[in-house]
């Protein structure tokens, strides 16, 4: 059961008017989805149920947003985009004084987790700032504390193995009730903030842009607009990471990039 | 059972499939006639390894271009497109792809389902859905989202399918237009072009 189009378009307009939640340049098909589902998921009896209950319980809207926005991430996630990133990106950096990464829409971290490992790896995390951002701020409360599923660890320690890590996995975390913390001196060089891509602007000059499986969510113009933003954000010479299916095909900023192998990792040449 | 025929105009084929799909897209890809009208759209369970060749492999058996998708490739007619593992592959009303990592449906992703119900909503009766040779029943409802938009399904015969399972599910939970063997759903799938 789907919600109708016209449906979809109240709820848009209601998130935004009320509580600043701009979706309405998100990828259609996907958002029409996620919000049936949640429709069918809480058993709402009728659409304007629905729809008032979003009106009129700031509480739902955490709901909402969870359920909007997809947080799905894994740590060293394409494993052999990692080692591009240690045998290619890595050592091109490893000359600056000074690093600065900007992970755009890091949901829960895991990623950001990964880059940290990468860095102290090649001994550049002591000059390293990574800064993590996402919409939603629940996720980054969640990334801040380092705190992983242990049950996620295997698939994450053979995604490391073939990312090209050399050690033990299993030594960057302390393993409890089911949980694993991550080593603090990871997380010493991580920045966390809410930062909207629809909305918020440019905030600092990076020399590496990783911003994976966010895009797939936009439409075009929002993509278009969110690669823009992106581009003022990338010192010459800086590079930027997309995820496995995502290409700068279709964007204006295409020509001044060049694509390093088959892996979704594009330099700023001009 | 009327002749195997389309009635409607034809902007998509949408086939799903699952153990034992492959085998028979090897068998139904030579025999499609290059030049076809309409895209068709393939959508497969498969293991996520980082470096598929699939598209590659179903490439060396047709004249067809054969593309995986990436993120907002426009729908081409005259192109198969195949679904990347490990995202659900959705179509846009502007008739370009989106794809979409969030969990999976029927333990799988992409999903038959989400892909059926996203095509149908952008084709209605101009799409034809296909479900071949699997072990689950994942497809089933999307085919009843098809057939509410107007749309023509189409299941493999279970006895020639390597898994009966998933074609047996769908021609007892939907209703299904035509249940074919390969050769005549190849046959089938010619004859759209002709009739356009």
């Amino acid at each position: 059961m789907m919600i109708e189009d016209t449906e979809i378009d109240l709820v848009l307009n209601d998130l935004f008017e009320l509580y600043g939640y701009d979706f309405t340049n998100y990828a259609r098909a996907s958002l029409k989805r996620r919000i049936s589902r949640l429709f069918i998921l809480d058993k709402f009896p009728s659409f304007a149920e629905f729809r008032y209950r979003i009106k009129s319980d700031s509480n739902y809207l955490k709901r909402v947003i969870e359920g909007l926005t997809v947080t799905v991430t894994e740590m060293f996630r394409d494993p052999l985009f990692y080692k591009a990133l240690r045998t290619e990106v890595v050592p091109a950096l490893a000359a600056k004084p000074f690093i600065r990464i900007w992970h755009a829409g890091c949901s829960t971290g895991e990623e950001v987790f990964s880059m940290a490992i990468v860095l102290k790896e090649a001994n550049l995390l002591h000059k390293t700032l990574l800064y993590a951002t996402d919409l939603n701020p629940e996720v980054l409360e969640k990334a801040r504390r380092g705190i992983f599923p242990l049950v996620q660890m295997k698939q994450y320690s053979e995604n490391y193995i073939e990312s090209g890590g050399k050690n033990d996995f299993s030594a960057y975390y302390t393993a409890q009730y089911g949980q694993v913390k991550f080593d603090e001196t990871l997380a010493e060089k991580m920045i966390f903030s809410t930062h909207n891509l629809v909305s918020d602007r440019s905030f600092n000059e990076f020399d590496l842009v990783l911003c994976r499986n966010v895009l797939i969510y936009f439409d075009k113009n929002l993509q278009e607009r969110t690669l823009n933003l992106f581009d003022e954000s990338i010192g010459t010479l800086g590079y930027l990471a997309l995820g496995s299916k995502e290409t700068l095909n279709f964007s204006t900023i295409k020509p001044k990039y060049k694509q390093l192998n088959k892996e979704k990792i594009w330099r700023k040449i001009s | 059972m009327a002749e195997n025929k389309l009635e409607n105009t034809c902007k998509a084929v949408i086939i799903g499939g699952s153990a034992g799909s492959i085998e028979v897209l090897l068998k139904l890809l030579p025999a499609l006639n290059p030049g076809l009208s309409f895209a068709i759209i393939i959508v497969l369970h498969r293991k996520n390894s980082t470096d598929s060749s699939l598209a590659d492999l179903l490439s060396t058996k047709s004249t067809m271009l054969i593309r995986e998708v990436e993120d907002k490739n426009p729908v081409t007619p005259g192109v198969i497109y195949l679904a990347p593992a490990d995202y659900h592959l959705l179509i846009e009303k502007e008739e370009v792809f989106s794809l979409d990592d969030s969990e999976k449906v029927n333990y799988s992703r992409p999903s038959l389902d989400v892909a059926f119900e996203s095509a149908a909503d952008v084709y209605g009766s101009a799409l034809v859905g296909i479900i071949l040779s699997g072990a689950n029943a994942d497809g089933t409802a999307g085919f009843n989202t098809i057939k509410k938009a107007g749309g023509t399904l189409i299941a493999q015969k279970p006895e020639t399918a390597q898994s009966s399972f998933m074609p047996q599910q769908a021609i007892l939970h939907a209703p299904v237009d035509f249940v074919l063997d390969v050769p005549e759903m190849a046959a089938f799938i010619n004859s759209i072009t002709t009739a356009n």
